[in-house]
């Protein structure tokens, strides 16, 4: 075996294949879940044609983008129409890598971290990152030779730039309590209960609870993500599909990609730094662990019991398959090993999946902005509150030392 | 009734003379965009053209938009790409056949244009309408407001962004739809009001369809409400948008939610009661915001009021006949038809050749859900009117364009036009 095969490079490489993997498989599901929920709120059903409850949806979406004629308009600036789809996706979704999903877990007497990096300025590598994910944007509406295209282009320019601020001062108050940069320091500290039950989440606890941050970071994640009700950039009523009028095929596919891989990132980042990361929500001790077999029970029991019930034909099949994947699931995590292993990575899941619901659940609800009033928001009313909060944390956290 | 412009050379050559409010056409826009930038030491306006292909013109109304980075310095409205020529046909069409003709004018609101035309030539053939057809008459028509204002009530929540109120509004709708197609077999182009009165007998059953529908709508319409009327960002996005004065809208001829949006209580229904509506008891909802809001208001509160009237009229329905005793204008009974001569030899005619109408004219004022719908009817004393002009609310409504946008932001556009309730097959018949 040669000398450069380390336990590291290939823990490395598994690591680096799985969390691919998973995101694109994330990816291309959120936004069937997208479609499912939005559909039900609005007394619709959703995909449903492709596979059982529409599940092939994605599949049928990413062959019939990949295999589209990708249209290059006449006088547009070639080089930026075609770097800015690769800008946003890359700027996306490389941010995930420094995410920690769970601690370090000894697979074949091997130590590794659940992330694919761990740099000591992981927070700030995320910020950096994220900033430059408007370049795509930007460029995009700059380089299509589209009016509309433009004015969604510096709409998102000038909105990704102004809630950068606040989300920067939001993000710093956690800091400040976890005094860290490192992501997975940061997680760290917010370990272990207050009076055994409540949960030392920079949210709920620390020298000074940190719930205005959380809520305007959130607030400024949906202005970063261009997702309603800041969804200005591709305000589809008023600048037809703005910066991405004029992109068609994988190139479009890519502008997709990006926005639900930054809303990925953004809600882990979110449970990294106010929600405890992998802590669960009460102490093992007080059963803890059987939060994931009782939901994935849950859901099994509510498959079969629709099954029962079909309001398709096929349903009567696929339903029990659904559920008897789902008990399965439940029994895989009540062994012991896929517990101490798993456990911390569920309950991650568990709550970036819950911020990723709130996602989706906004936009079925809301109206849009406009584009004066989300500049306001951000310098008048944001901008001001997240610095108090900032000051406030700092006066506290500098009391308790 | 027989004279004729003749198309001199001076006719064609004069050009339209605009006044100082008048509408500003698409050269203009372009004339002033072209000079503010030839002006030293400015910055560049763009001009962006909007439609007739686009998500939010609700058709294809054409703006041309001169834009100082999101700010709109001029705007002009381009009609005329959904020309159909109606007024012209009806001039070929027996006048019971016209009646086809005028769902297809504001298709939103079928029941209403019906109206309208039916009465204008009930008027010139001095006909007498039972009472169970007029109280059936404003039924419908109620209904049909109700149709078109929900229509505009989702379409223009969609506009600010809020996308679950639209699906809502067309979920209502449908039950509304489906009254309609009891009743007259089709879903949108009714035709259901004839001349004499109704198309066929109310459907059976038909009480328990409208009872179901107005015992439900209520609440939904509070479901709305819960949804936008105290959302922070629906009201930042209206309130304070598309202020027009009521002088400018009288001049433009602007009428309906709009002018009531204003505070002026003119409503044809209670100004010059037609179809019996003197009998109903009903608010004219106003508002004295006079933007994108209070038009929002006006026409939730008129949703509400259309809902009492449908069951105001569910309640008293009179009995009696659904069509005038008119032999020689309304198509005989069926059975008659079949079994006495006289009939068979009416509805000969009548399908044949129509009906002569006296020689006259007449102007019938409806208040639709866009405003008031006028019918100009001439009648040279044949089968087909001499000439039927049309007075569409919207087109008169569409006027208010420029005046309601200049100054304003991309998003007030959106909203203004939305809020102004056109259809552009009204304002172009």
């Amino acid at each position: 075996m040669p000398d450069f095969i380390t336990p590291y490079l290939i823990a490395t490489l598994v690591k680096t294949a799985v969390l691919a993997g998973a995101l694109m498989t994330t990816l291309a599901y959120l936004q069937w879940i997208e479609r499912k929920v939005i559909a039900h709120v609005q007394v619709r059903m959703g995909p449903s044609r492709v596979g059982p409850h529409g599940l092939m949806q994605p599949l049928a979406d990413v062959i019939k983008l990949i295999t589209k004629e990708g249209v290059i308009p006449a006088d547009v600036n070639v080089f930026f129409y075609v770097l800015a789809p690769f800008l946003a996706v890359f700027m996306s979704l490389i941010s995930i890598s420094v995410i920690p999903f769970g601690p370090p877990v000894t697979v074949f007497g091997y130590t590794t971290n659940l992330s694919l990096a761990d740099p000591n300025v992981g927070i700030l590598f995320v910020l950096a990152i994220s900033s430059m994910g408007v370049y795509g944007v930007a460029l995009a509406g700059w380089s299509s030779n589209n009016k509309y295209s433009l004015l969604g282009g510096l709409r998102s320019s000038a909105q990704m730039i102004s809630y950068e601020l606040p989300m920067s001062l939001a993000i710093a108050a956690p800091l400040l309590m976890a005094g860290s940069l490192s992501l997975r320091e940061i997680v760290n500290s917010q370990g272990g209960y207050s009076f055994g039950v409540l949960p030392k989440w920079a949210i709920f606890s620390g020298p000074f609870p940190q719930f205005f941050s959380f809520i305007i970071f959130m607030i400024s994640a949906f202005a970063e993500t261009n997702r309603v009700p800041f969804d200005l950039p591709e305000a589809e009523n008023e600048l037809v599909a703005g910066f991405h009028t004029e992109y068609s095929s994988m190139k479009f596919a890519s502008f997709f990609m990006s926005e639900y891989s930054n809303m990925v990132t953004i809600c882990c980042i979110t449970t990294v730094l106010f929600l405890g990361g992998w802590h669960p929500l009460w102490p093992a001790a007080l059963g803890s662990n059987f939060v994931a077999p009782a939901l994935f029970a849950l859901a099994g029991a509510l498959c079969f019991l629709h099954g029962l019930n079909p309001a398709r034909p096929l349903d009567r099949f696929t339903l029990p398959v659904f559920g008897l994947v789902f008990f399965g699931l439940a029994g895989v995590f009540l062994v012991p090993i896929v517990v101490t292993m798993f456990m911390p990575v569920f309950w991650f899941v568990a709550k970036t999946g819950f911020l990723l619901f709130v996602f989706i659940w906004i936009r079925a609800t809301l109206p849009r902005f406009r584009y004066d009033q989300l500049m306001s928001f951000a310098w008048k009313f944001l901008f001001p509150v997240a610095l108090l909060n900032l000051l406030l944390t700092a006066l506290m956290v500098s009391l308790v030392q | 009734m027989t004279g004729e412009t003749t198309l001199t050379e001076e006719n064609l050559n004069a050009t339209p003379a605009i006044d100082d409010r008048g509408v500003p056409f698409e050269a203009e826009v372009i004339a002033d965009t072209a000079a503010h930038n030839q002006a030293p030491n400015t910055t560049r306006n763009m001009v962006l053209n909007m439609g007739p292909q686009h998500p939010s013109t609700h058709g294809v109304l054409r703006l041309l938009l001169e834009l100082d980075g999101e700010t709109i310095r001029k705007a002009a409205a381009d009609i005329g790409y959904l020309h159909t020529g109606i007024e012209k046909e009806f001039e070929v069409k027996h006048y019971q056949q016209g009646v086809t003709l005028t769902d297809r004018i504001d298709y939103l609101a079928p029941m209403s244009n019906n109206l309208t035309y039916c009465l204008a030539a009930e008027r010139l053939l001095g006909l007498e309408i039972p009472e169970h057809a007029q109280w059936m008459r404003v039924m419908l028509t109620e209904l049909t407001r109700i149709n078109s204002h929900l229509v505009w009530l989702g379409s223009s929540a969609l506009d600010t962004g809020a996308m679950s109120v639209f699906l809502y509004c067309f979920r209502e709708r449908e039950d509304v739809l489906r009254i309609f197609e009891a009743f007259s077999g089709q879903r949108m182009m009714t035709s259901y009001f004839r001349i004499g009165g109704l198309a066929v007998a109310p459907p059976r059953g038909w009480q328990k369809m409208v009872k179901n529908f107005v015992d439900s709508f209520p609440s939904k319409i509070d479901e709305y409400e819960e949804l936008l009327t105290g959302n922070r960002i629906f009201m930042g996005r209206t309130q304070g948008v598309g202020h027009i004065s009521v002088e400018d809208m009288l001049d433009l001829g602007i009428t309906g939610p709009m002018l009531r949006a204003a505070g002026l209580k003119t409503d044809a229904r209670k100004d010059k009661p037609y179809t019996s509506y003197e009998k109903f008891d009903f608010k004219v909802a106003t508002s004295d915001r006079n933007d994108v809001f209070g038009r929002y208001q006006v026409r939730v509160e008129e949703l509400r009021e259309s809902c009492k009237i449908v069951k105001q009229a569910l309640e008293g329905m009179p009995e009696g006949p659904w069509k005038a005793d008119a032999p020689g204008i309304v198509l005989p009974e069926r059975e008659k038809m079949k079994t006495q001569m006289e009939s068979l030899i009416y509805h000969f005619k009548i399908v044949t050749e129509g009906f002569r109408v006296p020689e006259g004219e007449v102007y019938q004022v409806v208040e639709s859900p866009r405003g008031e719908v006028g019918c100009y009817m001439v009648s040279d004393g044949t089968q087909k009117p001499y000439r039927v002009h049309w007075r569409g609310p919207s087109f008169g409504n569409l006027q208010g364009v420029p005046t309601l946008i200049e100054g304003s932001l991309i998003a007030d556009v959106i909203a203004s036009i939305g809020s102004m309730d056109f259809v552009l097959g009204d304002t172009d018949r």
